[in-house]
């Protein structure tokens, strides 16, 4: 996995709530049994009114915000399905970070599976954020993730991550290589459930 | 002992504790379908690791399998039957445990796993799917995960997880007849909001909670998700014992017995301390409808939809001027009076027996409205065959519904089937987004039985009256 330690880019405030995984990635848009190809498909239902016919209401559409690379958003950001899809998605559109006040459970472990970078932020920090960077003309955010803070222009805000999930990141680690280090206590744990839960077990 | 239920099956497979508050979890059973678990196989083929045991590993085929009668591995989606044939390669390949289309065993996972007996109390069970949770109305502690994750259960038989906090749900007192366990939930998050789980592992009780039957627990648990909770359970009685006693992965002989002793100590201690407490009277809540996108947006089924200059936050309003807009509805419309052009009866939430049963009940002897086209299909292959036995199939296909294969169907959409642009339909699904069902698609969540008894009206209503509350 590819490790994430600061980024500096396009901002794009899309600050709605409950912004579900079907709107994130549409079910339509999972033609494959592939990981790849779903970055044109991003909120798909939103940024297009129909096949390839721009919506040009629609936030990413609009000039400078075309190549945004961290989104803020309203709270419950990717609530709903578990598919792993959205955060795909996401990722092959060029979203590396993403600011919300809460994120969906599944998805939030999602992002940091796949080396995105789920920020959480206050809803009133978040909405001078989003202020600031719709009102100025010059849209880049700076994150630094070691000291857990994003600035834009003169702001400067720390946003909140778990420990464990920073230094995931930050080292970009495999989840299952980590866990094979394990792999002795697992055993072990196994061949002694087998014998206090036998009833769990159907080998 | 101040234990939770949710804190002992955690203990139970507590493998070690790991640096930075997670855990690593003995993961019992992994339930794969077509759709993320192909996904998830084939990515664990690219990199060339193996499956740690491939007696605990499940799969079906519900997601994107076409649920008309002749069907085939052909999907109106153009690319469906490739995720049904790769699954099947690779779950062959893999040596799993596999349902396929014409299996008897086949149907939706979450329908399927209490079903076989592969959900048992006090285990925990995953699935790259968000529904997982329903089997906490078994006493299982399931929760949905992503195909990255459902690559590392598949290996290593564990997950890495943060323990969530303890929140406790009382539904206090008994429910009015015609109100089911879909209204509970319901209830509960219109009462305290589409996030208000965040963070929190259920526990449901009180007398309308150990009231309901286990299949109407699954139905409360099953929407836990929507509540954005990380799961939820129940605590397991002698019903959940009965009903798990003779299924087809269950225990048997001895290992019955000794399962038996250990589910009877699977319950909160009586001075076990909750992070949260909410209590509901249970008496107290109507049958309930969603009237916008998210499913929080719930009304009793006597109110009327409520106007977005009245909510103070700014946000939520504009969430619910949106989800108007997309519903076509306007602030002080009655809710039993809005016109359908389409019910639906099925999905994870709402298609048991006992679901069909109740909604047969509302459709006996009656005729759909001329202009709603109704489809009711079951959740499992089972369920579908347990169904016909009774009749049931008769008397949805006298009043008009369609009588389907078992699948998920039209809960979602994946490019395939839909009722058409913009339609709006009574559903007993458990997602109302925008598009979930269709392009444009209008979604009311409610309870099997409302579905029924506004299929025969053509418009929102309760259900007639029944001294059962299993729709
Ligand atoms: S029935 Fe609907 S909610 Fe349930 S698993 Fe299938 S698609 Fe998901």
């Amino acid at each position: 996995m590819d490790k994430f330690t600061d980024h500096f880019g396009l901002t794009a405030p899309l600050m709605r709530i409950n912004i579900d995984t079907d709107a994130i990635i549409p079910s339509k848009r999972m033609r494959s049994v592939s990981k790849h190809g779903l970055g044109p498909s991003a909120f798909y239902n939103w940024r297009f009114h129909e096949e390839n016919v721009e919506n040009p209401e629609f936030v990413l559409n609009q000039a400078p915000y075309r190549d945004a690379s961290i989104l803020l958003s309203g709270k419950n950001f990717g609530c709903g399905s578990s598919r792993e899809h959205a955060v795909w998605a996401l990722k092959e559109f060029g979203i590396k970070t993403i600011i919300a006040p809460s994120f969906g459970t599944i998805f939030y472990k999602n992002c940091i599976r796949n080396g995105i970078l789920p920020a959480t932020l206050g809803e009133k920090e978040l909405e001078q954020l989003a202020e600031s960077v719709a009102n100025s003309g010059d849209k880049h955010s700076m994150i630094d993730l070691e000291k857990k803070i994003i600035s834009h222009g003169s702001l400067e805000f720390s946003f909140e991550i778990v420990e464990t999930d920073q230094k995931t990141l930050l080292a970009g680690l495999d989840p299952i290589t980590q866990t094979l280090l394990h792999a002795k206590s697992i055993d072990e744990f196994i061949s002694q459930d087998r014998s206090s839960r036998k009833w769990a077990h159907l080998d | 002992m101040t234990s939770t239920l949710f804190d002992k099956i955690w203990q139970d497979h507590l493998v070690s504790e790991l640096e930075g508050g997670e855990s690593l979890l003995y993961i019992d059973r992994i339930f794969l379908h077509e759709r993320t678990g192909s996904i998830a196989m084939q990515s664990l083929v690219d990199q060339g690791r193996g499956i740690k045991n491939p007696e605990h590993v499940f799969c079906t085929i519900d997601h994107i399998v076409d649920t008309t009668p002749g069907r085939t591995d052909m999907t109106l989606l153009p690319s469906g039957h490739e995720f049904i044939r790769s699954t099947r390669k690779l779950a062959l390949d893999f040596g799993i445990q596999f349902f396929d289309i014409n299996d008897p065993r086949q149907g939706i996972v979450h329908v399927v796993s209490p079903e076989q007996g592969i959900a048992l109390p006090g285990c925990i069970i995953v699935c790259p799917d968000s529904h997982t949770c329903t089997l906490g109305g078994l006493g299982a502690l399931g929760w949905g995960i992503g195909s990255t994750d459902a690559e590392h259960a598949i290996a290593t038989s564990t997950l890495k997880s943060r323990k969530p906090k303890n929140m406790r749900i009382t539904f206090s007192g008994v429910t009015a007849p015609g109100v089911t366990a879909k209204d509970m939930i319901l209830h509960l998050i219109g009462e305290y909001q589409a996030s208000g789980g965040q963070g929190y592992a259920l526990e449901f009780a009180g007398e309308a909670v150990t009231n309901l039957s286990i299949e109407s627990r699954l139905t409360l648990c099953n929407m836990a998700v929507e509540f954005s909770a990380f799961s939820a359970v129940i605590a397991p009685d002698e019903k959940t014992i009965e009903y798990v006693k003779g299924r087809p992965y269950a225990p048997a002989g001895k290992q019955w017995e000794q399962a038996v002793e250990h589910w009877q100590t699977l319950k909160s201690e009586l001075d076990a301390s909750f992070d949260a407490e909410i209590v509901i009277d249970a008496s107290k809540i109507e049958p309930c409808v969603t009237w916008g996108t998210s499913p929080e947006h719930v009304i009793g089924i006597n109110d009327t939809v409520p106007d977005p200059l009245r909510e103070d936050n700014l946000e939520k309003r504009a969430a619910m001027q949106r989800a108007l807009e997309y519903m076509d509805l306007k602030p002080g419309e009655q809710a039993n009076k809005i016109h359908i052009d389409a019910a639906f009866i099925g999905s994870c939430t709402n298609s048991r027996l006992s679901n069909l049963q109740a909604a047969a009940e509302q459709l006996k002897g009656k005729r759909v409205a001329e202009h709603v086209k109704a489809i009711c299909v079951p959740g499992s292959t089972q369920v579908k065959a347990a169904a016909e036995k009774e009749g049931l199939d008769k008397i949805f296909i006298d009043a008009g519904f369609e009588w389907r294969e078992a699948g998920c169907s039209m809960c979602f959409y994946a490019g395939g089937e839909t009722f058409g642009e913009k339609q709006r339909i009574i559903t007993s699904t458990n997602r109302n987004f925008e598009g979930r069902q269709g392009p444009g698609n209008r979604s009311h969540l409610a309870s099997a039985v409302m579905v029924a008894a506004s299929a025969v009206e053509g418009h929102i209503t309760a259900p007639k009256q029944s001294g059962e509350n299993n729709g």
